[in-house]
């Protein structure tokens, strides 16, 4: 319910700076359908030049298809990674668990613009400057943090019960994990998924570094082309963005509810 | 930064997967991920440092302190450093001023009105930042209409874009998330009951703020400036973009030594410094929660 001891003039305040937050991104909406050759705001015609701009870019297209293969490519090794990692530090609480798990998560704790940095000098001696192996390696740095942490977090909350009771009554330890253990982690591979997915189809610092000519991401051509020239373009190519944003997180909350997973 | 704590689960009675040999091959993977993409890079960062910058680009392997003492002696750099930190810093207590009236209205507000506020308090951090930065530029434009509505005021126009103002602008909106996230895990301790008190008692509403509000929401308020101030130092892209190349901060140079001029020990040693930067407000922020106890 909203609350009836705040005072008018506070509530102004607070809707004035809720308009200042979500100023920019909500600009980028009418921005899209500008008539006009430069950046402007307000334009002064509308039309659907910068779509159709947008479909016959060539570059922006194929930029899209790599963000999409990369992000869905990423996304299912971190999954295939993070989840026995998670389970044998949760479950198996091998020798120096935690230190496992702080190292594992700890590259989340460095500015993207170091990591950048010094993933490209290694991958220069190596080669991989300007592939895609060298791209989902440089994402997989933080997308498994993400996924271990969510999952590794949600197997810890996972009562322990089921999963003896299945043991107790001669179910084989792979059987057990498969038919019990990882059916009640769905919500957390879920919310793991989506994480994953949209950091890596996000991602632009690192992969600023590890892009070649020939080789692109979406963000890394918008940050481009941003920094070269003004014009609407960019707007169309954020409101279909945005729009993907939104059918993830529409998919998550169908799903699992989108509470549990982003608002703790 | 925040304590890292490993969910646990007692363990299970019968190790599910038995032998460490299993569990060793289960955490391979994340490990080999983790020591080529990160722990070797960063490891090297560090060696690179020492190394000598050749002319063209070129690497020598030595061990020297040239590069330390290069940016402390270069009054380029020094100046770069300080207004780095100076401006991080001011987007640090903009974000806190803008971003502290939000926190508290959420605090108070409950069921599906706060649901709905807290997504739109989470939204921006699923947009790319780039797009969000667009969206300044549109709006900061010197034909842009916060400029032509301060003109219509009849003020002087004030150049918004492609300097520090502009920078400021944009990454104190970009960060309030993170500010307001972070205020509002800290103020648990904040009752309503106790604000109710305060004033059945004959506070006005603003000695209640400062001698009540306030001083409860501390530890929020210094977590949130320690996540603000790390995130403004390490910005890139917003400061790239807004200040137009004509604007020199910490990360924007590591990029343009990076990549531009090939200088990679002289960028190897920024980032070093970036990460003593952390280290340093990561000390303040020991002792102001200590100091608040």
């Amino acid at each position: 319910m909203e609350d009836t001891n705040t005072s008018a003039p506070m509530k102004l305040l607070v809707a004035i700076l809720f308009l200042f937050l979500l100023a920019p991104v909500i600009l980028v909406v009418p921005l899209s359908f500008s008539g006009e050759q430069i950046l402007s705001f307000p334009p002064e015609s509308w039309s659907l030049r910068w779509y159709a701009a947008l479909a016959d870019n060539p570059k922006m297209i194929s930029a899209f298809w790599t963000s999409l293969t990369l992000g869905v490519i990423v996304t299912a090794i971190s999954l295939a990674v993070a989840i026995p990692a998670a389970y044998v530090i949760v479950r198996m609480r091998t020798l120096g668990s935690t230190f496992l798990y702080n190292l594992f998560t700890a590259p989340l704790l460095l500015p993207t613009i170091v990591l950048g940095l010094a993933i490209l000098i290694i991958f220069a001696s190596v080669g991989f400057l300007g592939t895609f192996t060298g791209i989902v390696i440089g994402h997989l740095v933080i997308t498994l943090p993400y996924a271990l942490r969510v999952i590794a977090t949600t197997l810890g909350n996972l009562n322990l019960a089921c999963e003896e009771a299945a043991s107790t009554l001669g179910g084989r330890p792979l059987t057990v994990f498969h038919r019990v253990t990882l059916p009640m982690m769905a919500p957390g591979i879920v919310a793991a998924t989506a994480l994953c997915f949209l950091v890596s189809f996000d991602e632009v610092v690192i992969t600023l570094f590890l892009t070649g000519p020939r080789l692109t991401t979406l963000p890394v051509e918008l940050f481009h082309h941003v920094e070269s020239r003004a014009d609407p373009l960019v707007a169309s190519v954020s409101v279909l963005l945005i729009l993907l944003t939104l059918a993830v997180v529409m998919i998550v909350d169908r799903t699992i509810g989108l509470s549990k997973t982003f608002v703790k | 930064m925040m304590t890292i704590t490993v969910p646990t689960a007692p363990t299970v009675s019968r190790p599910a997967l038995g032998r460490t040999g299993t569990a060793a091959a289960l955490l391979l993977p994340i490990a080999l991920i983790n020591a080529i993409g990160f722990i070797l890079p960063v490891l090297n960062l560090l060696r690179m440092s020492f190394n000598e910058a050749l002319a063209g680009g070129g690497v020598r392997e030595t061990f020297t302190l040239a590069n330390w003492t290069g940016l402390f002696g270069d009054s380029f750099y020094v100046e770069l450093i300080i207004n780095s930190i100076t401006v991080s810093l001011s987007i640090t207590i903009a974000t806190l001023i803008v971003s502290y009236p939000i926190a508290l209205y959420l605090h108070r507000s409950t069921g599906r009105w706060r649901t709905f506020l807290t997504v739109l308090v989470i939204s921006p951090l699923l947009t790319s930042a780039v797009v969000r930065t667009y969206g300044w530029i549109a709006l900061l434009a010197d034909q842009g209409p916060i400029v032509s509505a301060i003109a219509a005021l009849g003020i002087a126009p004030p150049r918004l874009m492609f300097n520090t103002t502009g920078v400021i602008i944009g990454l104190t909106e970009i960060l309030m998330p993170y500010m307001i996230l972070s205020l509002l895990a800290g103020f648990g301790r904040l009752d309503p009951r106790v604000e109710e008190a305060a004033m059945s008692l004959g506070a006005p509403p603003a000695k209640t703020f400062w001698r009540v509000i306030l001083p409860l929401t501390l530890p929020g308020i210094a977590l949130g400036c320690l996540l603000c101030f790390v995130l403004a130092v390490s910005s890139f892209i917003t400061p790239k973009l807004l200040g137009g190349g004509r604007i020199f901060l910490l990360a924007t140079e590591i990029y343009d030594q990076a990549i531009v001029t090939l200088n990679w020990p002289l960028a190897a040693t920024l980032s070093m410094l970036v990460l003593i930067i952390f280290g340093a407000a990561l000390a303040a922020y020991a002792r102001v929660l200590r100091a608040i106890e």
